[in-house]
């Protein structure tokens, strides 16, 4: 027995299904590692033959938690199909459900995913190392999550008339104008949510120094970072142009269009996950390996923007002198955007222009193909239709955030895996750290595979045989 | 026309009628629901869809209400468990047979097949689903056909007809085979009878006729205008 294989089987608190494998060399050392992503649901096949129009909301239905994004980038998709340069005030509802989304998703993972392992600790009981222990020992922290992601679904359901796969963005803009009794609400609601996350921040901020091991090994590495920034160079999600930068947090490419995202994002399949590795075109497979999400966007910008997200910005690219390259720091990354998604929605909304009833632009499919890009929670996600002369679906291509990510979890794993699997035993903290890593990525399974379910985990550790060694497996 | 009077009981009430007018007709009248999807005021009556099938003492079998006369003394049953059995098993067909995906339909929250269900309590389809391979139509300027939302009720057929006098559509093929066509199974947008006058589009009960452009549950049905175009047409 020289070489064997752990496998973590399903991975929790994450959302999707995903196993993970170890395998260890003749001396029990990790010499490599791999995410798999199990699930498989084919969304860009089954929408061919529907009209284009239907798009947003079929595709929302790719996912329950950020509906809101696939939304988004599928209706800009549709109105390249239009060819319509949408009302002003659609681009600014459009924008402040996206924030909206960002708020409740970030929160989502961190308070309701991640806080349990950041305040019960990584070695805790795994029976308790859940949103329910966090009542108990945390409540306050638990009730601030709680509270801050209902700020933002409730934000989307004022706009778009319900939390969960609203049908209100539609190819041309929005179906309905906002009533000005809904801006008010959410006015009203901006103050307390603002506490919330300036309290969470500085309890991160205060705890940061407990984490230092995870810091150091949870995928920590040089990587390129991608995604979108305004025209500025400010914190974009909606709009702008694709921006690269090194690990030296040097830009190596700028105002790229995101519709020729093929020019410069290759997709390679590998053959133990239905998830795809996506790459930067100029640097090969696997070298161009980059990250995207909160973290990226945080490296690419100038600036975020709005005064309290840009002072937090500064500070957190004090932590190293390029690019923060340890995606501990995704967590951080949150709760910085959910600040700038709050001032953000504030400033949009004190326009007087935010209630113009003129929102949706008409128009029939004027051009056979559209590219819809946007910044997801989790990163950019790009939607990319072809249709035939009568505006019918014939080929569609979906980048998830989550996939941009693939190669960056893998190696993210690996690394965790080194620092802290020993032997051909998985200890309960160990095996957690490992898991952790996934969870600072915030991957959507769902979504990038275009697949549905909670996600369960699993870790095999497998000899060099092939043999399976150890299995733990955990619900989701 | 027979201007004479009936009188019968539904459901134990004793109600009078004119003795030309269906049993469907006088129990709506009455204020007595009955469940129907080929059913429309305006349009004549072709009995296909069986949802309204009553039951009728005396008669060994369930007759549909849409086409059957009243009679003089005649005792209707238009609730009761059998009927409720039959009348979900019909929808449930219905929703196995092609591709219902009501989350992402047009018409979505004003389609009457997915009002029925709710109505009649349909909680599960027994039958496999059949998921058929059916085409979308979009070739029409303004309008789209969806074959995998029809229900094959003929409104659209009857209403071009009879109401328009264009005979655009009609019906091809037999049983599950059986598809609504436009001219001689033309895409819609070559038709050359089809006046774009949209009333197939607004009589039919699900989103398998919608006008382009509308997004999902945005395409609500205007059926007000059809007794009246009857009633100028043949009361005048």
């Amino acid at each position: 027995m020289s070489q064997r294989r752990i496998v973590i089987d399903p991975v929790t608190r994450i959302e999707g299904h995903a196993r993970i494998s170890l395998f260890l060399d003749e001396n029990g050392q990790v010499r490599d590692a791999r995410l798999h992503v199990t699930q498989f649901r084919a969304f860009e096949k089954l929408c061919e033959g529907r009209p284009f129009t239907e798009m947003p909301s079929l595709m929302a239905r790719i996912c329950g938690i950020c509906p809101v994004s696939h939304l988004i980038a599928s209706a800009k998709a549709c109105d390249q199909i239009l060819g319509t340069r949408i009302p002003p005030a659609a681009v600014q509802l459009r924008r402040v459900l996206n924030l909206a989304q960002l708020v409740q998703s970030h929160a989502l993972n961190f308070f309701h995913l991640s806080a349990p392992d950041l305040l019960l600790g990584m070695d805790g009981d795994p029976a308790r190392r859940n949103l329910f222990g966090l009542i108990e020992s945390h409540p306050q922290m638990a009730r601030d999550g709680i509270r801050l992601r209902q700020f933002g679904q409730q934000i989307i359901e004022r706009l778009a008339g319900k939390r969960i796969h609203p049908a209100w963005v539609v190819a041309g803009g929005v179906s309905e104008p906002m009533t000005a009794e809904a801006r008010d609400a959410i006015l009203a609601g901006i103050p307390e949510a603002m506490t919330i996350v300036q309290r969470t921040l500085g309890w991160f901020k205060n705890a940061m120094d407990n984490f230092r091991e995870e810091a150091a090994a949870f995928a920590n590495f040089p990587t390129f970072f991608l995604g979108l920034v305004g025209p500025d160079g400010e914190l974009e999600h909606y709009d702008g142009r694709i921006r690269v930068v090194d690990a030296a947090g040097r830009v190596v490419a700028d105002n790229l269009p995101p519709e020729r995202y093929r020019d410069y994002i290759g997709e390679a399949v590998e053959p133990d996950s239905y998830l795809k590795s996506p790459y930067y075109k100029p640097e090969g497979y696997p070298d161009g390996i980059y990250r995207v999400g909160p973290l990226a966007r945080l490296n690419l910008a100038d600036r975020c923007g709005t005064h309290a997200a840009d002072q937090e910005w500064a500070e957190f690219r004090q932590l190293e002198r390029g690019a923060v390259l340890s995606s501990f720091y995704y967590h951080y990354a949150r709760l910085i955007e959910i600040l700038y998604a709050l001032e953000r929605i504030e400033q949009i909304l004190q326009d007087q222009q935010i209630l113009s009833r003129h929102v949706r632009a008409h128009a029939t499919a004027n051009h056979p193909e559209g590219i819809g890009v946007a910044e997801a929670p989790r990163g950019t996600l790009i939607h990319h239709y072809r249709v035939d002369e009568a505006g019918v679906i014939q080929w569609a291509n979906l980048i998830i955030a989550t996939g941009h990510n693939n190669l960056a979890m893998n190696r993210g794993i690996l690394q965790a895996a080194r620092r802290f699997v020993h032997g051909d035993r998985l200890s309960e903290g160990a095996l957690n750290r490992v898991e952790a890593v996934i969870r600072a990525f915030d991957p959507c399974l769902s979504c990038s595979t275009h697949a549905a379910g909670r996600m369960p985990l699993i870790v095999e550790l497998r000899g060099p045989e092939g043999e399976l060694l150890d299995e733990v497996k955990r619900a989701g | 026309m027979n201007a004479g009077i009936k009188t019968l009981k539904i459901d134990g009430r004793d109600v009078s009628a004119r003795a030309d007018q269906t049993i469907l007709e006088v129990a709506r009248e009455n204020g007595i629901f009955v469940p129907s999807l080929c059913y429309l005021e305006g349009l004549s009556p072709v009995g296909a869809c069986r949802l309204c099938l009553v039951e009728v003492k005396g008669a060994s079998r369930l007759l549909p209400s849409c086409v059957t006369r009243v009679e003089e003394g005649m005792e209707v049953t238009t609730r009761s468990e059998r009927l409720e059995r039959y009348r979900r098993m019909i929808l449930e067909l219905l929703f196995s047979e092609r591709n219902h995906i009501c989350s992402v339909c047009v018409s979505n929250g004003h389609c009457e097949l997915q009002s029925l269900a709710e109505k009649l309590l349909l909680t599960h389809v027994h039958f496999p689903y059949r998921y058929p391979r059916l085409p979308v139509d979009a070739s029409h300027p303004r309008f789209v056909a969806d074959h995998n939302r029809c229900i094959l009720c003929t409104r659209c057929v009857r209403v071009c007809d009879e109401i328009e006098g264009a005979h655009t559509w009609d019906v091809m093929g037999r049983g599950i085979e059986a598809r609504v066509i436009t001219d001689l199974n033309q895409p819609w947008g070559d038709s050359e009878s089809c006046t774009s006058c949209g009333k197939c589009v607004h009589v039919c009960p699900t989103g398998a006729l919608s006008e382009k452009g509308r997004s999902v549950a945005e395409m609500a049905k205007r059926r007000q205008f059809l007794p009246y175009l009857t009633m100028m047409r043949t009361q005048r």
